[in-house]
């Protein structure tokens, strides 16, 4: 049997070697992203396809693949042929560069805005009426309220909520690193179910019914109100939060493989064109260049005060090693737990 | 074992069982059994399999149409029958021979074939899938060699073929196992001293002996085929169009809230199994008839 599968997956192998004499005509590229992104590509991928038929002549189709941030990175470094990653935070990027050696170390600078052409930053979703009176982070550690956030172990949102909770607490304390671990800590014995994804923890809040609070990326929050009912949910925007910045890379060792460096390039630099702002806004993305949005788009993102993870807590590799590493923080309050 | 059930005296062994005061139970109890035995029915195996349908049909059958005539849907259906196609035989050939090995000879290791054989019961299907990408991942053992001969498995179609081999591993060796214990060899024995050959005493004697159990056996390994979700899932990279097998089609399209799309395609899962569930009766019901006959 693995004789026979050796022998199909040669086949295959030098029926793609003998297709490619026919690259110049058609071209297809891997994108390997995180959950939420889904509806941005499906809308972004026709558009990029259709501007570069224009430009040089060539079809482009684009693949995806979505799932948690960790879990995607981990399949790019196992072997998946991810001609670009669009994930959530910037260390599940270091990963694959430093574990399998496909990205280079100074990847973040390659594009502009720290390779993220978009941000998104966390809110909370609460049930229509807000019944448990949620208005800022203070309010999802008191006693009783039942919060919704995928797993901070698996899933890059998850982080980014963590993240601005633990910032919203050391603003609030004096920038003491105890006082935040406590609130922190409170407010995950808070947490009733935690899903190993963004998307999985939406629909455990919008299709189940559980919870009080769900701690969303904004833009999936906008999307569950917009898609399942308006009537049944709202948004409730904290006093402060951070800014994410999910970013995105060429795979270098995958692309220079396949030969298809020059459009995988040309694929993520036209996120950052007005046609790509102009969906990342449509999305509920908030984009580099709000210019070029639709002014109704803009209209949606409220101002609030926002915090980098740079500013706060030294960059993803400190955070990740400080909070998300074996026996960190997070660690040391699910313990207690 | 489907014979015994299948056998045109079982109707009156169970009126002779049920007449008889040794072993006939209480009315009271006749209708409680049967009452809690189909409410659980009912409740666990009919109303999910309804939910099923009538979600899928919620938004008419224009939607239902639309859903599956995608070409995500599609490949998605195409890339499931593949699957069924290459692990359902490659494991009959196994299970069959594994089978009859272990029943009809005495040799060391025997009881340890046994117990692999059972292997992909006992493990976890993640855990099913992980092997595999620790076996052919990038970063896997065979990974490098893989990669230098530019041979992909793991996010491919033959790693999901291989992770589905591995978990419907069990169904037909196991079905097979206690039906050929049963018949034991005396038949094969006769067969031999009156000079048959070794391939017509497996086609005359052997195979029509076991055939019931076989195609049990071969209809449970192809519904698990088709449904598998874990294994498959931790192997095939969910590129869509390409690496998505029908579970996995549902499970994408329900996080993206498309319910009725979801459900469209469960239910077409859901009506290849009941399709097989079909078959299989057809079958027993023609060979009961020939039977009597």
């Amino acid at each position: 049997m693995l004789n026979r599968i050796a022998k199909v997956s040669l086949f295959a192998a030098a029926l793609a070697a003998a297709g490619g004499t026919w690259a110049q005509k058609s071209v297809e590229l891997l994108n390997v992203s995180y959950d939420p992104t889904r509806e941005l590509y499906q809308e972004f991928n026709p558009e990029f396809a259709r501007y570069w038929k224009e430009k040089t002549g060539q079809s482009v189709t684009i693949n995806q693949s979505h799932g948690g941030s960790g879990k995607q990175a981990r399949g790019v470094i196992e072997g998946l042929q991810a001609d670009v990653v669009t994930l959530a935070l910037a260390y599940d990027i270091d990963e694959i560069g430093a574990l399998s050696g496909k990205i280079p170390d100074n990847w973040q600078q390659r594009l502009p805005h720290n390779s993220a052409p978009y941000t998104s930053t966390i809110v909370f979703l609460v049930r229509k009426g807000n019944p448990k009176r949620i208005t800022d982070w203070d309010d999802l550690v008191k006693p009783g309220i039942s919060v919704i956030t995928p797993n901070p172990k698996t899933s890059g949102g998850a982080r980014w909520n963590y993240l601005a909770a633990w910032g919203y607490a050391l603003k609030h304390n004096d920038g003491n690193q105890t006082a935040a671990q406590e609130f922190v800590g409170k407010l995950f014995r808070n947490v009733a179910v935690l899903d190993s994804g963004a998307r999985g923890s939406t629909n455990t809040f919008v299709q189940r019914g559980v919870g009080d609070v769900l701690l969303a990326w904004e833009n999936e929050a906008f999307l569950a109100v917009n898609e399942l009912g308006p009537e049944s949910f709202e948004i409730v925007v904290p006093s402060l939060s951070i800014l994410a910045e999910p970013p995105v890379t060429v795979v270098d060792g995958v692309v220079s493989k396949r030969g298809t460096a020059e459009v995988a390039q040309a694929y993520l630099e036209y996120l950052y064109s007005p046609a790509g702002q102009r969906i990342a806004a449509k999305n509920y993305y908030r984009p580099r260049t709000p210019e070029h949005a639709d002014p109704e788009d803009s209209a949606r993102f409220p101002d609030l005060e926002l915090f980098t993870i740079d500013e706060v807590f030294g960059g993803w590799q400190k955070a990740q090693q400080e909070h998300f590493g074996d026996g960190g923080f997070f660690d040391q309050i699910y313990e207690v737990r | 074992m489907s014979d015994v059930l299948a056998a045109p005296g079982g109707v009156l062994y169970g009126t002779r069982f049920e007449r008889n005061a040794a072993t006939r139970e209480s009315a009271w109890f006749k209708w409680v059994a049967i009452t809690v035995a189909l409410a659980f029915f009912a409740l666990f195996l009919l109303l999910p399999l309804v939910t099923v349908f009538v979600e899928a049909f919620r938004k008419g059958i224009d939607t239902y149409l639309t859903a599956l005539s995608e070409p995500e849907a599609w490949s998605a259906i195409r890339l499931t029958l593949l699957t069924a196609a290459i692990a359902v035989p490659a494991n009959l050939i196994f299970g069959v021979a594994a089978a009859w090995c272990i029943t009809k000879f005495e040799f060391p290791g025997k009881q340890l074939l046994i117990t692999f054989i059972d292997l992909p019961f006992s493990v976890s299907p993640v855990i099913a899938g992980l092997i595999y990408v620790l076996l052919f991942g990038a970063q896997g053992w065979l990974g490098p060699w893989l990669a230098e001969h530019d041979i992909k498995i793991i996010f491919a179609v033959p790693g999901i073929v291989l992770a589905t081999i591995f978990v419907t591993f069990p169904f037909i060796a196991r079905e097979l196992i206690p039906v050929m214990q049963a018949q034991g060899r005396e038949e094969e024995e006769a067969a031999i001293v009156l000079g048959a050959s070794g391939w017509q005493t497996f086609w005359h004697v052997t195979l029509p002996n076991i055939k019931w159990g076989l195609l049990y056996g071969v209809i449970l390994c192809n519904a698990r085929a088709m449904g598998e979700f874990g294994a498959v899932s931790v192997v095939s990279g969910h590129i869509r169009g390409q690496t998505n097998t029908m579970p996995l089609h549902v499970e994408i399209l329900y996080n993206e809230y498309n319910f009725a799309a979801a459900f469209a395609v469960a239910s077409l899962l859901a009506l290849l199994a009941l399709v097989t569930l079909a078959i299989k009766s057809w079958v027993e019901r023609k060979a009961a008839l020939r039977h009597i006959g």
